[in-house]
């Protein structure tokens, strides 16, 4: 808009970018000596785990990085012009005006004050010459071009109106204001339902192609990479590992890093046979029924959701169960009315013969031990104030073990789920997440329960730890004939793990089946809504790479 | 807007619930004052013999049955009667509404100063954060957060008014002096300067420290980020993003101390003679009043219920999702 | 291969020493209240009469002969008066803080952790005390309850106690549907075990430091309370002393000076200690650390 173009140059061409992080960090730089160039019309992929400076990168391009970090050395060129020498109002031009970015979380990226329509408007009186009128037309225009319904009243809601997908369609809106040519986004999906995830990845690939942008997108998902990436750049602790064209990068990775990483995406296996239906159940749940109702007052009703309508489901002994659903499906309610967080409206769970939803409080005691639940946060589900010891023996203490044994038990627990013993006299916060979800496993193990509900347990943590976690559990429950459900919203999880597959849909159960059926041959169509959302489905992993990453010595060093 | 209607009706009814509470309230202690009410009132009316006690009790119906005294008591507050006052010889309504006008205008100015001065002085020391501006407003307002209001009165009339002669210390107006029109309304202001000063000091440390805690914490929001990223200059982030974000929690909480303020006004008014409810309030305690006491105490509740009734419109204006709020 | 990379210190007190010295404010704070602790023990060495004493002329102004600070109306040695006057602000402090932190920390953990009707309750009681204005609350029942070292106590403690309720139920409510909670739940073990186990040590740290705020504010109180007359008879107070000096402000202000900055010097150093507390303690940094 304001820069002549210089059409040889590449848009972004960073050489040697070093970024400092400030003095007590665990390493000294966020991002070491990086080289990468993004052309016009291409989208380059960053894929790295948690703390592997690909965030940084993208914030440095746009000059937002925090004030105690600081680029060291290297150049940073948009079409040519040197950006970390230009002045603050000129680099303020540049961001909003030719560069613009989308973030990770839509919830928190939109001033809740505001209305959505002026909040584009900004942009369009900051980096344009366009009048009121003219302006207003335009933030339709936008709002109707990334597919919102009724633009012209959309324009006048404020952001706690819409949901999670129309935020981001609202936040690429106003990164698309004044037609940049570069546009940053920053897991842009992450937070999103995998049907949701699919929209916004299509709505991204079309803008780019219809304007002929240069995207850089940032994620940690290889799926999503094989969806929508051009060219992929991989990075590892703050230095780029591998570098290529998509095709290259996801079915002949070079570095071992990338090969690990792509070989601990779940992915569908289609070869798990269907689980005897012969076994013995240990529980059964039948016609269970939750509604919350959430505010309401003197005058306000209040909303009503409705988390469970006649759910019924069967768990047999050894059989592994996934419920599976997006956000707000209500297939937590389903564990937690199982392990009695929640007391369901109606309907029975029996387990070995009794009806636990029948029982009080006190003849409920008795078969908490037998069933026990594993949490989805790593970081929330351990007292940071409790050694592990303690953590891990608190529940047979609760059932009168004595203190002695429950430890030299916990010992053999922390052993079993590949820890050292002496983890027990430590705390929580001296361990990474993955360990922390091998704690909290043994924690509940240490009951000998028959059932276990794993709520979301590798949701929080980076594929490569997810991948070791999910062998854990998958070792386990064979070793100890475990049953489980496994409640998750990943279907490619479920599918790596579960026998038998729930799909759950605003809080019914559509669909339940052997899991080989539901995902060869769905019959709901939200099954099949869920199976075509799953991103990269078109991409298979190399089968050398599975050989080699999947239980690779090197993997097992970063949990 | 049938949002704010149903929201500001809301209020109203749980408004009106808090003032009977307080009512409620109010009688029991009443009764639960040190001696026989009938006694105390004859003490007060300076009889005590026998006879006229008993006469007083009938009269005021203390040998009926708690409950139906709490209903005539009731029923009475709602028509505005809090009692008779005998050390005064004046009904207390009409004592405190005499009284009203200086504690309201004196409160409401200090409110207000205290208010913006607080909120300028706090994103100040936010923007500059580390600074030594910072550091200067963070010092100042911690000493004047831990200093007595009565005291800073004190000091202050003994600097500006016994050493510097710049400003009158006591009373509403120069006594005697026959100002009229322009004039008059100058001396009234001049009096009323080092009042407001020093009970707002109190709260402007209050509402800085509060201001510049919030706006330390909206600034790393995501949506500042994103104002960064759209390239908007430095003080529109400042203004349209973080202030109005950063302002709703003072809203809050100066809406909780609108009553702190009123009590404060005891001293004030007993330090600078000046006629309001508190120093009212001071002559009830020296005299043992207490049917002006807890007149005093119902009055000034309720001014702190309608003050909140206020912000949560205030509030109402400012935040859109109001209805989602508890 | 699973070896932890950090090995932090496993005493938490040193941490909390580190933290809290970085502050030096707080040092600085924590310094001058334990000198004025010391003066609160040893003001009968210290001044052997009685504070009530005529000890020296009317009137007679700072560093006089027999009275370092001057001497009151009544010829009372005004130091005398600040050191035993110590004592009361001090004690007084304490327990009416020590009495409203077992109030609100009650009233907020029930509330927070059963929530339903009984937090609605317990809410709707809290915010009716939280409306009413808490200093005429306080004058009120101290005139109608005359005063003493009981009842002035009391009154501070029942205005005081609100923002402590609020604050135990936000901490219980959060921590209650933490998932290691949760757990614990359904580890079998039982409701006062969770509490005093789980839920009460993980809300400990800002409990501490509002209640050390409130010290500051309880000295406050009071000082106001006996600046207004409504002070214990039979102890000398700060307060006291500047309410009784207020009418010869003209022409004697060290008798109402140095009483006052005994407060504020004590009411900071409180405050400081306050927030170097919560520097040391502080969960949002802590919470911030991991993100």
């Amino acid at each position: 808009m304001m820069t002549v173009s210089n059409s040889n140059a590449p848009l972004l061409d960073v050489r040697n970018l070093t970024i400092d992080l400030p003095r007590g960090a665990d390493r000294p730089h966020a991002v070491e000596d990086l080289t990468f160039t993004l052309e016009r019309g291409e989208i380059l992929c960053v894929v790295g785990e948690s703390g592997s400076g690909k965030s940084m990168t993208a914030h440095a391009v746009m000059g937002l990085l925090p004030k105690a970090v600081k680029v060291s050395s290297g150049v940073l060129r948009h079409d040519g012009t040197d950006v970390l020498s230009l002045p603050e109002s000129d680099q303020r031009a540049l961001r909003g005006g030719r560069i613009a970015m989308i973030f990770q979380e839509p919830m928190t990226a939109l001033n809740p004050l505001m209305r959505v329509g002026d909040q584009i408007d900004e942009v369009l009186r900051y980096h344009t010459t366009l009048d009121r009128a003219a302006r207003r037309a335009r933030v339709v225009d936008l709002l109707a071009s990334v597919g919102l319904p009724e633009p012209d009243q959309l324009r006048r809601s404020y952001p706690f109106r819409l949901s999670g997908g129309q935020r981001q369609r609202v936040m690429i809106a106003m990164a698309l204001a004044v037609e940049p040519d570069v546009l940053i986004a920053d897991e842009p999906t992450t937070a999103l339902d995998v049907t949701t995830q699919k929209q916004i990845l299509e709505l991204i690939r079309d803008i780019q192609a219809k304007r002929h942008m240069g995207v850089m997108f940032i994620t940690h998902d290889f799926g999503v990479v094989a969806e929508i990436a051009h060219r992929v750049a991989v990075m590892q602790k703050g230095k780029l590992v591998e570098i290529g064209p998509a095709a290259e990068v996801l079915n002949r990775p070079q570095h071992p890093y990338t090969r690990q990483l792509i070989a601990a995406v779940p992915h569908l296996i289609e070869h798990r046979e269907a689980f005897g239906a012969d076994r013995k159940p240990v529980l059964t749940a039948e016609k269970v029924c939750k509604t919350f109702h959430i505010g309401g007052g003197f005058f306000t009703p209040g909303r009503t959701v409705v988390a469970g309508n006649q759910l019924s489901l069967t768990i047999r002994q050894g059989e592994t169960v996934g419920l599976v659903g997006e956000s707000g499906s209500g297939k937590s309610t389903l564990g937690r009315s199982i392990v009695g967080l929640i007391k369901p409206d109606s309907g029975r769970i029996m387990f070995e013969g009794v009806d636990l939803l029948s029982l009080s409080r006190t003849a409920f005691r008795p078969y908490r031990r037998h069933v026990q639940m594993v949490f989805q946060d790593p970081y929330a589900s351990l007292n940071p104030r409790h050694t592990v010891g303690d953590i891990i023996t608190q529940g047979p203490i609760a059932f009168g073990e004595d203190r002695g044994r429950a430890l030299e038990k916990a010992k053999d627990l922390l052993k079993l789920v590949g820890l050292d013993a002496s983890a027990a006299e430590r705390f929580p916060h001296e361990f990474s997440g993955g360990q922390r979800q091998r704690i909290s496993i043994a924690r509940a193990l240490a009951l000998e329960p028959k059932l276990l509900i794993a709520d979301e347990p590798v949701s929080a943590l980076d594929v490569s730890v997810q991948a070791q976690v999910l062998d854990l559990l998958e070792d386990l429950r064979h070793r100890l004939n475990l049953s489980m459900l496994f409640i998750t919203h990943d279907l490619r999880i479920a599918a790596q793990i579960c026998d038998t597959i729930a799909v759950m849909q605003k809080g019914s159960i559509v669909e339940i089946g052997p899991a080989r059926d539901v995902f060869g041959n769905p019959q709901h169509a939200y099954t099949r809504q869920l199976l075509d959302a799953i991103p990269g489905k078109g991409w298979s992993i190399p089968e050398d790479v599975m050989a080699t990453g999947r239980h690779g010595a090197a993997l097992r060093t970063s949990a | 807007m049938p949002r704010i209607a149903v929201f500001i009706s809301q209020r109203l009814v749980k408004a009106v619930f808090v003032v009977l509470a307080i009512a409620v309230f109010n009688f029991f202690l009443v009764h639960a004052a040190p001696g026989d009410p009938a006694a105390v009132m004859a003490g007060e009316a300076g009889a005590a013999d026998a006879k006229f006690v008993e006469q007083l009790r009938q009269q005021f119906g203390l040998d009926r049955p708690l409950y139906e005294q709490l209903g005539t008591y009731m029923g009475k507050v709602v028509q505005a009667d809090l009692g008779y006052s005998y050390r005064q010889q004046r009904p207390v309504f009409d004592l405190l509404m005499d009284r009203l006008p200086v504690t309201l205008s004196l409160t409401l100015t200090s409110f207000v100063l205290a208010l913006i001065g607080g909120v300028a002085l706090g994103t100040l020391a936010a923007m500059r954060a580390g600074t030594w501006s910072d550091t200067a407003i963070t010092v100042v307002g911690l000493t004047a957060y831990a200093t007595p209001i009565f005291w800073i009165g004190l000091m202050l009339i003994l600097l500006f008014s016994v050493n510097l002669g710049w400003l009158p210390a006591f009373g509403t107006e120069s006594i005697g002096a026959g100002y009229t029109g322009w004039a008059a309304f100058v001396d009234r202001l001049e009096h009323l300067v080092l009042p407001v000063v020093t009970l707002g000091l109190f709260y402007m440390a209050v509402y800085t420290r509060l201001t510049r805690a919030s706006i330390l914490e909206v600034r790393d929001m995501d949506f500042v980020k994103t104002a960064r990223a759209k390239g908007l200059p430095e003080w529109r982030i400042v203004s349209v993003h973080i202030l109005r974000n950063a302002i709703l929690p003072v809203i809050t909480v100066a809406g909780f101390q609108a009553g702190h303020l009123i009590g404060g006004s005891i001293l004030i008014e007993t330090v600078f003679a000046l006629p309001g409810i508190g120093r009212l309030a001071f002559e009830a305690v020296l005299q043992r009043d207490y049917q002006v006491l807890l007149g005093i105490f119902l009055l000034t509740s309720v001014v702190v219920v309608i003050f909140n009734l206020l912000t949560d419109l205030i509030y109402s204006l400012v935040d859109p999702r109001i209805e989602v709020a508890p | 291969m699973t070896a932890a990379v950090i090995t932090p210190s496993r005493r938490k007190g040193s941490g909390f020493w580190r933290a809290f010295a970085r502050n030096k404010g707080a040092v600085l704070g924590l310094v001058f209240l334990l000198l004025v602790v010391l003066m609160a023990i040893f003001a009968d060495v210290l001044f052997p009469t009685s504070p009530w004493d005529m000890t020296a002329a009317p009137f007679e102004p700072p560093f006089s002969e027999d009275a370092l600070l001057g001497s009151d109306t009544l010829g009372r040695d005004i130091a005398a008066g600040i050191a035993h006057g110590a004592r009361v602000s001090l004690l007084i402090g304490l327990t009416s803080t020590a009495v409203a932190v077992l109030i609100g920390v009650c009233l907020g953990a029930v509330s927070g952790f059963y929530g339903g009707w009984v937090d609605d309750a317990v809410m709707r009681f809290t915010e009716l005390f939280q409306t009413i204005p808490n200093f005429v609350l306080a004058v009120v029942l101290v005139a109608i309850f005359t005063p003493s070292l009981t009842s002035i106590v009391l009154a501070i403690a029942i205005v005081s106690w609100p923002p402590l309720a609020r604050l135990a139920r936000g901490e219980f409510m959060s921590l209650r549907s933490r998932e290691f909670v949760q757990a614990a739940v359904t580890t079998g073990q039982s409701n006062l075990t969770i509490i005093w186990r789980q839920i009460l040590p993980n809300s400990l740290s800002p409990i501490i430091v509002s209640a050390s705020l409130m010290v500051a504010t309880a000295i406050l109180l009071e000082s106001s309370l006996s600046f207004l007359g409504l002070g214990d008879p039979n102890l000398m107070s700060w307060g006291y002393m500047v309410g009784a000096a207020r009418t010869v402000i003209r022409q004697a202000w060290w008798m109402s000076f140095f009483p006052g900055i005994a407060i504020l010097l004590t009411v900071l150093a409180l405050n400081l200690v306050g927030e170097g507390l919560n520097d040391a303690l502080n969960p949002k940094l802590a919470r911030k650390g991991r993100a």
